[in-house]
């Protein structure tokens, strides 16, 4: 009950340095666990990312590059493959559903992908298809689109609107298509790359106007369903192995986790100045109780003249540091809010791929004890201090 | 049995030239249950370092001082503290209240370390010296009377056997030093506390019957030139 009122009333005494370091905390604390759960966050969505599908097949090139480009709807795409190879592998046995695209166009920086109706049969996640929430699937030869739920509100088009398709999978105003294309339908959220797309006929992107005429009977990629998933290690074998003409991307999850395993250093190097913030924050808990170490040795002293004892002060002291934490990490959950919630919306913006900034995380449980005890700890320094303090010496002789 | 029985009491300071220097030589002095008794010395004569080592505050270098039946020389340092909490009260010039606390919470910590919190009594004590109506001021919204007499209630907080007093009234003017003597003293021995003041003003020294002269009783006390 006194031990309570002493630190209490200390930190209100001290307030400037109370909020002030337990901001520092709060920022710093914030940023541990925003850091970490963004990092784990998105490599896992990432990785069990697939947009329903389980390889990718296109020209010879890195198998990332080819899943980035046909997959995730980024970078690229590595070159194209004549149609009879899409007819070969949608033949194949094993393959349970392969579906075409052809890329090289955008509208307003959001792709258009070309494909066939087969995309509204493909489930995304167990028992959900590509389906159109508003207006229709798009017919095999006309100039429709079906945009992504994502693409149609940031480019804020309607079931009914029109538009020029530009060249290039990045926006240039300089090279607008003649043709135009309508809005047919939109897609329900899938929370999968595909929201991020304008899909539209096969034949519309082949033979778009100024398009390479013999790319008229090219595709990009095709993407791949197959019976079971264990049957891609025959069709690696044989494209990757035996051919070298094309490149088999499989399993889409250990190829997107290759790219995790070459950014791990920059994760490594992130993780060290998160903690060295956070140690700098704790640092500062340490640093201004030990500053008013001058200023509190005659309250220290009269506590002591009262009866407190010099553990009860040491005690006192640590607790302060403490609670000085404790603030700051009731206060670090806004600042990890508020990271995540702009680095979730950042990545779908340029991934399509969706984080929960509220999903769980153990970080969230042990950031705050760590944080908490760095600064307990850190207190034993000015507590030590405390403890030693003359009590005769400063209860203020007067003679 | 005397309430406090001090014999062959030293204490020395070092001194700047690397030497001792002897504050506080005391063969022999006794405080009875519930006497009250002032101790008359001049500036550096050793009444704020007596009262220390009587408080417990400092530990004396030889010699005996027994309190209320128990021997403090020789116990450590938390045990004197633990002593301190449960039986002594303690009054300074300076008041020293804590400025971060209100009067009330001031006296609830001259109890909180002894016998623990008990509000009523403190808000009884705060009524006996006439701050019923300033429970919740802190130290700087009172007069120095007033801080004085919140003083006086915390040093009585914990129901003390001995109440120390350390020239209580050399901070306050004639009439306010006049009333707050008073004041403590039937403070003192309402709550069947003993009183051992020290100081050198002879208008204080004059309310008591027993005064004993420091010089007489301390052998490290220069005597005063006469
Ligand atoms: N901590 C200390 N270190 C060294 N000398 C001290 C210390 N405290 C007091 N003294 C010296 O001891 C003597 C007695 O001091 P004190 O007990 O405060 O006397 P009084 O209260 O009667 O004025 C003085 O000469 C003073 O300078
Ligand atoms: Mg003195």
């Amino acid at each position: 009950m006194t031990l309570p009122l002493i630190v209490a009333k200390s930190l209100r005494q001290h307030l400037l340095s109370t909020v002030v370091t337990a901001a520092s905390i709060a920022l710093a604390g914030g940023l541990l666990m925003a850091v970490w759960v963004v990092k784990t966050q998105s490599n896992d969505a990432f990785t069990k990312q697939n947009a329903g599908f389980d390889a990718v097949l296109g020209a010879r090139s890195a198998k990332l590059q080819l899943v980035l480009n046909a997959i995730f709807h980024l970078e690229a795409s590595p070159g194209n493959l004549p149609w009879t190879d899409y007819e070969d592998i949608a033949k194949n046995a094993a393959v349970a559903l392969a579906l075409p695209i052809a890329v090289g166009d955008n509208y307003h920086g959001y792709r258009l992908v070309g494909t066939t109706t087969n995309l509204f049969t493909v489930e995304h996640a167990p028992g959900r298809k590509y389906r159109v929430a508003e207006g229709e699937e798009f017919a095999a030869g006309y100039m429709e689109a079906v945009l992504g739920s994502f693409a149609a509100r940031q480019l804020k088009l309607k079931v009914g609107d029109k538009f020029h398709p530009y060249h290039g999978l990045n926006f240039d105003e300089k090279q607008k298509h003649d043709e135009l294309y309508v809005v047919i339908g939109i897609l329900e959220p899938s929370n999968t790359p595909a929201d991020r797309v304008i899909w539209i006929p096969l034949e519309g992107i082949q033979n778009m106007k100024g398009h390479d005429a013999k790319s008229a009977a090219e595709i990009s990629a095709v993407l791949v369903k197959l019976k079971n998933p264990i049957a891609g290690r025959g069709l690696e074998l044989m494209y990757n192995k035996q051919g070298n003409r094309l490149t088999f991307a499989w399993p889409i999850a250990q190829v997107v986790a290759e790219l995790f395993g070459k950014i791990a250093w920059f994760d490594k190097v992130l993780e060290l100045v998160v903690w060295l913030v956070a140690a700098v924050a704790t640092g500062s808990v340490l640093a201004s109780i030990y500053n008013s170490m001058n200023e509190r040795r005659r309250d220290i002293a009269i506590l002591r003249a009262l009866g407190a004892r010099a553990h009860t002060i040491f005690l006192a002291v640590v607790l302060e540091c403490a609670a000085i934490a404790v603030l700051g990490m009731i206060a670090a959950f806004a600042v990890y809010l508020g990271i995540t919630t702009v680095a979730a919306h950042i990545i779908r913006t340029e991934t399509g791929v969706v984080l929960d900034a509220f999903a769980w995380h153990p970080i969230l449980a042990w950031a705050p004890a760590a944080m908490i005890g760095l600064s307990a700890l850190a207190g034993v320094i000015p507590a030590v201090k405390a403890y030693r303090t003359n009590v005769a010496e400063n209860l203020v002789p007067v003679s | 049995m005397p309430l406090l029985e001090i014999s062959n009491l030293k204490k020395a300071y070092a001194a700047p030239d690397g030497g001792a220097n002897v504050v506080v030589d005391v063969p022999e002095f006794k405080l009875d249950t519930q006497a009250q008794v002032a101790l008359s010395g001049e500036s550096g004569s050793g009444k704020t370092t007596f009262l220390n080592l009587i408080a417990g505050i400092l530990a004396p270098d030889t010699g005996s001082i027994k309190l209320n039946g128990l021997e403090l020389a020789g116990l450590r340092e938390s045990a004197r503290d633990r002593v301190r909490a449960t039986t002594i009260g303690y009054i300074f010039q300076t008041f020293n209240l804590l400025q971060g606390y209100t009067a009330l919470e001031n006296v609830l910590l001259g109890m909180s370390f002894g016998p623990g919190a008990d509000r009523e009594f403190a808000k009884a004590l705060l009524k006996r010296v006439g701050l019923d109506a300033k429970l919740n001021h802190l130290p700087r919204q009172l007069s120095t009377g007033q801080q004085q007499r919140v003083a006086v209630a915390r040093a009585l907080a914990n129901r003390p056997k001995l109440v120390l007093a350390d020239e209580p009234t050399g901070n306050l003017d004639h009439t306010n030093a006049r009333e707050s003597l008073k004041l403590i003293r039937e403070a003192c021995r309402e709550n069947g506390a003993a009183l051992l003041l020290v100081s050198h003003d002879r208008e204080v020294l004059g309310q008591f019957d027993a005064v004993q002269e420091l010089h007489k009783l301390n052998r490290a006390a220069e005597q005063p030139v006469s």
